[in-house]
């Protein structure tokens, strides 16, 4: 599996995320905003950061970005994405996943520490993991509190595209360990066909010891483990 | 074409909660504002274009909310346009 990892102007996790997925060896490149070119079997990443200064709201400027219709594109064709923190806002504004990311409920910026409980196996980015087995990996955000109506949250539930809840470390979706106020704890959601998935908490700031963990390789491991190609979304299983 | 200057305010619709309204209205509180029950914190953008005519005007400025100003799954938007000439509040624009 390769990997290309988008850069907008005010990205910053860019190189975090090529650093992490090196360490599961999968090879990557930085793709520049305004390139369009994709490769079917590539996995597109849209990292955090501010990008174009999250002017307007978190995400609306970057939609318009060319690279933007090619990931789209891909998305459609069956081909992997994922947005991390202000990818995953990028990708909420392009409507390529139900929802919207508000301002946290304590009006503050969180960087800490949160667990995960992994939520779904109809996607390659989660089928790997045990639902049993909390996650833990860094918040870094201001803007994390995910928002749908009540009909669009039912409906993740009952198609099980809720990829991740914030939770405790004995795996409870408590109030306490919801860091920013996302309605039912959500922390990631995945769209209907299951290839493109959006998360605030970065796996690539937890891909070793020296940083206090590798939890987050485990996603990238679930996609490694899950056949190749375009087609590993839900709907080819 | 004639200028014309829309106002545009987009809120979060009501059922959204507001982190930062109820930020405010704590703070009026604090300041002593007993009366204080509710505070909603949205935006006002001011765009100066030019249209054939008034109602040209909002049709383009409520495709501009739909598309970019305003985000549907949060946030509703009211629409003003008013006679650019008479208009002091929009910025010159860029020369």
């Amino acid at each position: 599996m390769r990997a290309a990892v988008v850069v907008f102007p005010g990205t910053w996790s860019d190189r975090d995320c090529v650093h992490a997925l090196g360490t599961v060896g999968i090879e990557s490149r930085r793709l520049w905003h305004r390139e369009t070119r994709i490769e079917p079997d590539e996995l597109v990443v849209l990292p955090g950061g501010f990008s174009y200064g999250d002017y307007l709201r978190c995400g609306a400027i970057a939609r318009f970005s060319p690279v933007m219709a090619a990931v789209r594109r891909h998305a459609d064709a069956g081909g992997l994405v994922i947005g991390i923190c202000n990818g995953f806002q990028v990708l909420c504004e392009a409507g390529m996943l139900p929802g919207a990311l508000m301002c946290n409920d304590s009006l503050l910026f969180r960087c800490q520490e949160v667990h995960l409980r992994p939520g779904s196996a109809r996607s390659s980015f989660t089928r790997e993991l045990d639902p049993e087995r909390p996650l833990r990996m860094p918040i870094s955000h201001g803007e994390g509190n995910y928002y749908a109506d009540r009909s669009t949250l039912d409906r993740l539930e009952a198609e099980e595209r809720i990829a991740f809840r914030y939770v405790d470390a004995g795996g409870r979706a408590t109030r306490e360990a919801n860091p920013n106020g996302s309605l039912r704890n959500i922390a990631g959601v995945l769209n209907e066909a299951g290839n493109v998935l959006g998360m605030m908490p970065h796996p690539e700031r937890a891909c070793e010891a020296l940083l206090g963990g590798d939890d987050g390789n485990a996603i990238w491991r679930s996609l490694l483990a899950a056949p190749t190609g375009r087609a590993t979304g839900a709907a080819v299983s | 074409m004639s200028p014309y200057v829309a106002h545009v305010t987009v809120m979060l619709k009501p059922l959204v909660n507001d982190p930062a309204g109820l930020a405010v209205r704590d703070g009026l509180s604090a300041l002593g504002f007993d009366g204080v029950e509710a505070v909603r914190v949205g935006k006002r953008l001011v765009v100066t274009l030019s249209a054939p005519d008034a109602e040209e005007a909002a049709r383009l400025v409520n495709a501009m909310c739909d598309q970019l100003l305003a985000n549907p799954v949060i946030e509703d938007f009211v629409v003003e346009i008013v006679d650019g000439a008479s208009d002091t509040t929009a910025a010159a624009p860029p020369s």
